[in-house]
């Protein structure tokens, strides 16, 4: 049976339809859209490498179907940056070298902005290490990748209270 | 990943209905089916899609000072409601103790409930296991059983439950509202998990096609929101499973403790109320020796299931920390590190 499904995907809209229903958020974007900056590591909701924002929210797109997730709002890596402009978190992860291989990066991104979101890290960098303990990279640039959301956590602040 | 059909019910009712087919399953964020069914753990012919289902995403306060929380209620967003970490510190605790932040953004309530074993054999399609295929043998007894059972376990099982959220709940007496064939019913949440016996793949007192709907908290768990915490040892500090983990609540009245609550995770096939530790603090003064003797209690019945006997001192030595931290009282907010022994404070509190 086909099922038809319709997504925002980086602000455009997208129908698609599904003849198989075993079919993740994480196959759709890579093999249907052709959208590969999300990254496939361990497949199994243990890595991050996959995180996407779905209606705003963090999460591992691993593990989500495709077919539960009809008339959601999807932000991948491709749309966080303006043209040319890079979204903050991704100057500041070129700043600090927060990526070796670069393979978990967009998945880092993601979740630093997915972070910010929620507000529950602020500027404690005990807190940001635990908001982005489920991605792991394995090349180890933690330390970097906690200077760069550490600095736009901290920036972002600054302009909230002279703003 | 085996082939099924999908389908998404628009009414409970209906969800009921499809559900208590043969071969069929329920869809909720999917962080623990859809991981089992690519490892060809869980094989289901069906999903039934509950995820779109109305009026189970809700916390609500009821008039008689009882909270219900609906199934479908994601955890971080229970965890973040600053209303109920504050009622209910060692729920938001565990909570935000269990997964990743991207995991606990999509996973329900319901679905950490019923959430299946981490038993690494029981994963393992090529291992026997008689959780996963009734009377095949187990092959943890007597292999790789470091994290295994030292409560409750049989010789046909030694496995454990891996929830966190289910810890303090079942220490606060917490109720799960199931929606089923014959219409709703209640049970304690002590009695939905099951010991393994001589049935290890009964792991639930649910039938097919059961519902969870909503997990209610009673208005006393609020009496030991001073003092209450949930602590749990992993094998890194954040994003593991317990190795061993305990929620401790008091209620502390003139000095001496009124009344005492504590359960253990990581040790039995089930969140593991301890009542004879707690009948053991009523009445006692809140103190180390009390604390002692409690954990004494707590174990008495415990024995190593392989190579983990570990795990009875170090329960012992967790239920003693997670009752002088809840004696000291519960701090303003949840450390950075929730329920890490490792967490700024805890350590020297
Ligand atoms: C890498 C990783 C690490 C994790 N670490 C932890 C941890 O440290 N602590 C912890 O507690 N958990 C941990 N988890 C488990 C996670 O919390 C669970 O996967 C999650 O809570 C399950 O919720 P879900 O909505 O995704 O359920 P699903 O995966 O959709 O469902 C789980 C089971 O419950 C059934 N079900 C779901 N909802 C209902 C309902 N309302 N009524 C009846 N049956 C239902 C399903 O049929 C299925 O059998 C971890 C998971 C992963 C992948
Ligand atoms: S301990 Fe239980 S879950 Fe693990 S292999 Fe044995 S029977 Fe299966
Ligand atoms: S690929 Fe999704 S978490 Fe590893
Ligand atoms: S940068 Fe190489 S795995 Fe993270």
């Amino acid at each position: 049976m086909t099922h038809s499904i319709s997504l925002t995907v980086n602000g455009a809209r997208r129908d698609l339809q599904l003849d198989d229903p075993r079919v993740t958020l994480l196959d759709l974007l890579r093999e249907r859209l052709q959208l590969t900056g999300t990254k496939k590591g361990c497949d199994r909701g243990q890595c991050g490498a996959c995180t996407i924002l779905v209606d705003g929210r963090r999460i591992n797109a691993c593990l989500a179907l495709a077919i539960s997730h009809d008339g959601a709002d999807i932000l991948t890596i491709e749309g966080i940056a303006r043209g040319d402009q890079l979204h903050p978190v991704q100057a500041a992860f070129i700043a600090h070298d927060g990526f070796q291989c670069g393979f978990c990066t967009p998945g880092q991104i993601m979740s630093a902005i997915g972070m910010m979101r929620e507000a529950q890290a602020g500027d404690d960098p005990e807190r940001i290490r635990e908001c982005i303990s489920g991605n792991l990279c394995r090349c180890g640039a933690y330390a970097g990748i906690v200077d760069a959301v550490l600095e736009v956590q901290t920036s972002e602040a600054n302009q909230r209270r002279s703003a | 990943m085996k082939p099924f059909d999908y389908v998404r019910p628009a009414s409970i009712a209906e969800a009921v209905a499809a559900a208590a087919q043969p071969g069929a399953a329920y869809l909720a964020a999917g962080t623990n089916l859809l991981d089992l069914m690519k490892g060809g753990v869980s094989r289901p012919d069906r999903l039934v899609d509950v995820t779109h289902l109305k009026g189970l995403d809700r916390i609500e306060h009821l008039a008689d000072g009882s909270l219900r929380i609906g199934a479908l209620v994601r955890n971080a967003d229970l965890a973040h409601d600053t209303a109920f970490a504050k009622a209910y510190p060692a729920v938001a605790e565990a909570l935000l103790s269990g997964a990743s932040a991207q995991l606990r953004n999509a996973a329900t309530l319901g679905g950490n409930l019923l959430q299946r074993t981490r038993c690494a054999y029981f994963y393992d399609p090529a291992s026997r296991c008689n959780r996963r295929e009734a009377g095949s043998g187990c092959d943890a007894n007597g292999g790789e059983n470091r994290l295994h059972a030292v409560l409750g376990w049989s010789e046909g099982c030694i496995a454990t439950h891996p929830s966190d959220f289910c810890i303090p709940l079942v220490a606060l007496d917490a109720i799960v509202e199931i929606e089923g064939k014959g219409g709703r019913r209640e049970l304690p949440l002590d009695e939905l998990h099951r010991l393994p016996g001589p049935t290890p793949e009964r792991e639930t007192a649910l039938e097919p096609g059961d519902l969870i709907v909503a997990v209610r908290l009673p208005a006393s768990a609020r009496d030991f929101a001073g003092h209450a915490r949930y602590l749990k040892v992993r094998e890194r500090t954040s994003y593991a499973f317990a190795v061993v983990s305990a929620a401790a609540a008091l209620k502390i009245e003139n000095g001496t403790i009124g009344h005492a609550r504590l359960a253990l995770g990581g040790v039995a096939a089930k969140p593991w109320r301890a009542r004879a530790a707690e009948a053991a603090l009523k009445g006692a003064s809140p103190e180390t020796s009390a604390f002692r003797e409690a954990a004494q209690a707590a174990l008495a019945d415990a024995k190593p299931s392989g190579d983990n006997a570990f795990k009875i001192e170090l329960a012992r030595r967790i239920v003693v920390r997670a009752l002088t931290l809840a004696a000291t009282g519960t701090p303003a907010r949840i450390p950075a590190l929730p329920a890490s022994p490792f967490a700024s404070g805890a350590l020297h509190a």
